[in-house]
């Protein structure tokens, strides 16, 4: 009630400017919710549906569901949407916030710019104005660390996408001057808890003085994960020459088609220059049934990028997980020498 | 409930000694349902859901709220929206099974054993929480029953909620953090390094507390206690015994090991950096 009250408040507070999205605030239940869900599922990747509400430049989400796991099927994907809208009527039958802002994902090792996140983005942006993505890393967990993430696409990353149809040029690119690190925009999160729940989990909490997160935090062996970030980093390495090797392809193709097109001209002009002589009609110097003018498509640049940022991700988790051995291994050295 | 007991009463027990352990999202979905209660109603109850653990503990995984409503001595629950949810349920998670039903308020009350009753018939022997809302002696009490009926010859007389033992410890709330789940707002989630910090800094308060305490024994301002003390003897033996020379050698692999993985991380970074300029400078012929 406490969080209805407050909301009400910045609502009015905030009714006449469209102000840009700033924080998305989580309860604590819709916290633990997405947990359970990923972690249960984990290694298979889930999503699921978050309930809330839009206020101002706060976005709230209270509450989520979760999807069943996707299927290839017709029939099931009918009885998918089924599921959700019977979830959410049965949700607002006990005065749960029925208001779709956005969903959530699980994924493993922070491997979830695709283009399919995006395409499901695009999806939910047409229904909903202020949605964003609740990423959760199962396998992160394991070291202690909420790895819990608030995505949304950004703003001139949405417009260019629209506009192009899923076909990014480099000139467009150029144009818009988007880079890698402009796709997505993450958003801080705030956690927020009723009274009531704060009230049970003073109770509830144990006296121990050290609790299974500072297990986690402190284990010393860290490869396995490393192994893995770098056996991730590597493919995308992989794939990112691949692009690089079409686009090279593209503008070797381009270059001969050029030069093919100067020849045709070349020749074109001398045999125009000697029917002139002759007292004849030049020809047209442009041919379109000619097929080396036909041009040729440019591949999309949204692959590389999207890999650019994966790898970069990679880099990150790798650089942050080395910075936590290195303390580790110093209390390890100082503790041993104790 | 269970009135006198004479030898003609016949005590039906139920499966012995039954625990239930509790994921904290149970008590957060309670909490959250009790908010958001309608008006009118003094309390909610609803659907818990989880498995039976092979060593016969009652894991309580996750629960939904059934809209009921409550006139003197009578009880309505819709019965049509808890098959519906459970039906729902099941579809994300078919090894979640019914294993008992919720309240809030505090103990047991005389309409628990009609809806017990329903519960009885959706699963054996369901285990009833109850999860006192209100604070009504001062402390949020969390109790787990199960229900063994009195009977007298074939004539059902009475039901007796017996309580169980629950364990509340909760190792998936401490996984998240209790900082994070206690506080009503928290402004920023703890970084990898912010929460290592506040990792360490317990491991060396431990410490420190340990060296106090023997120094203490030591000096005889405490009496011994020999529990304590093979405790922190099991501590440091558990520590492998290595020679400086290899433990160095450890230590150092190991660094070199995360150095190599930073420098190759940075080269990466550097080479999307140059590769990114390359791409999108680059102009067509």
């Amino acid at each position: 009630m406490t969080t209805m009250a407050r909301s009400f408040l910045q609502a009015v507070a905030t009714e006449e400017v469209v102000t840009p999205l700033r924080v998305v605030q989580i309860e604590g239940l819709a916290v633990l919710k997405i947990i359970k869900h990923c972690k249960e599922f984990s290694p298979a990747l889930v999503t699921g549906q978050l309930l809330g509400l839009d206020v101002g430049r706060v976005l709230e989400v209270t509450n989520c569901f979760p999807f069943p796991i996707r299927e290839e099927d017709e029939e099931i994907e009918a009885d998918g949407a089924n599921y959700q809208l019977e979830m959410m009527r049965c949700l607002r039958e006990v005065n749960v916030d029925n208001n779709t802002v956005g969903w959530y994902q699980s994924t493993l090792l922070g491997s979830f710019q695709t283009v399919e996140l995006i395409e499901t983005f695009m999806n939910y942006q047409e229904n909903i104005k202020r949605c964003v993505c609740i990423i959760y890393d199962p396998s992160r967990s394991n070291q202690g660390v909420l790895a819990l993430k608030a995505m949304k696409l950004s703003d001139s990353f949405m417009d260019l996408y629209r506009s192009s149809n899923g076909n990014f040029s480099g000139e467009k690119l150029r144009e818009k001057n988007l880079t890698w690190v402009d796709i997505f925009e993450e958003i801080p999160i705030k956690v927020s808890n009723s009274a009531l729940i704060s009230a049970f989990m003073t109770e509830l909490e144990a006296d121990s003085p050290v609790t299974q997160c500072d297990f986690d935090r402190l284990r010393l062996s860290t490869s396995p994960f490393m192994e893995r970030n770098l056996e991730f980093l590597t493919e995308c390495m992989d794939d990112l020459a691949v692009e690089q090797q079409k686009f090279q392809y593209y503008y070797r193709n381009v270059s001969r088609q050029q030069a093919q097109q100067q020849a045709w001209l070349q020749k074109r002009r001398t045999e125009n220059m000697a029917r002139k002589a002759a007292g004849e009609e030049p020809l047209p110097e442009e041919d379109p049934s000619n097929p080396i003018f036909k041009p040729i498509q440019e591949p999309t640049r949204l692959d590389s990028l999207l890999i650019t940022n994966q790898i970069s991700n990679y880099c990150n988790q790798i650089n942050g997980v080395a910075g936590q051995s290195f303390t580790k291994l110093n209390l390890m050295k100082a503790l041993h020498e104790n | 409930m269970a009135g006198n007991d004479r030898s003609v009463l016949q005590f039906v027990p139920s499966s012995t000694s039954v625990s239930a352990k509790v994921h904290p999202l149970v008590i957060f979905n309670i909490c959250d349902c009790y908010v958001r209660r309608p008006d009118v109603a003094e309390r909610v109850i609803g659907t818990l859901l989880g498995s039976l653990l092979p060593d016969g503990t009652v894991d309580i995984r996750n629960s939904y709220a059934v809209p009921h409503s409550e006139f003197s001595d009578q009880v309505a629950l819709d019965i049509d929206y808890h098959h519906n949810m459970l039906a729902s349920h099941q579809k994300v998670n078919p090894k979640e099974v019914i294993v008992g039903w919720y309240s809030t308020g505090f103990g047991v009350t005389g309409g628990s054993v009609l809806i017990h009753d329903f519960y009885s018939r959706e699963v054996a022997n369901p285990i009833h929480l109850t999860v006192d809302t209100g604070f009504r002696n001062g402390e949020g009490s969390i109790k787990a029953f199960v229900s063994n009926s009195l009977s007298l010859g074939d004539r059902q007389l009475a039901a007796q909620f017996q309580e169980i033992p629950l364990d509340l410890r909760m190792v998936e709330a401490e996984r998240v953090g209790f900082d994070i789940l206690k506080s009503p707002v928290v402004d920023k989630l703890p970084n990898d390094l912010e929460g290592m910090e506040a990792s360490m800094e317990r491991l060396l308060a431990l410490i420190d507390d340990i060296y106090k305490y023997v120094d203490d024994v030591v000096e005889g301002r405490v009496t011994p206690n020999n529990e304590i003390g093979r405790a922190i003897s099991d501590a440091i033996a558990s520590l492998p015994k290595l020679s400086p020379s290899a433990f160095d050698k450890l230590v150092n692999d190991s660094l070199q090991d995360q150095l190599l993985l930073v420098y190759l991380s940075s080269i990466t970074r550097t080479q999307l950096s140059l590769a990114e300029k390359l791409n999108t400078a680059a102009q067509i012929l």
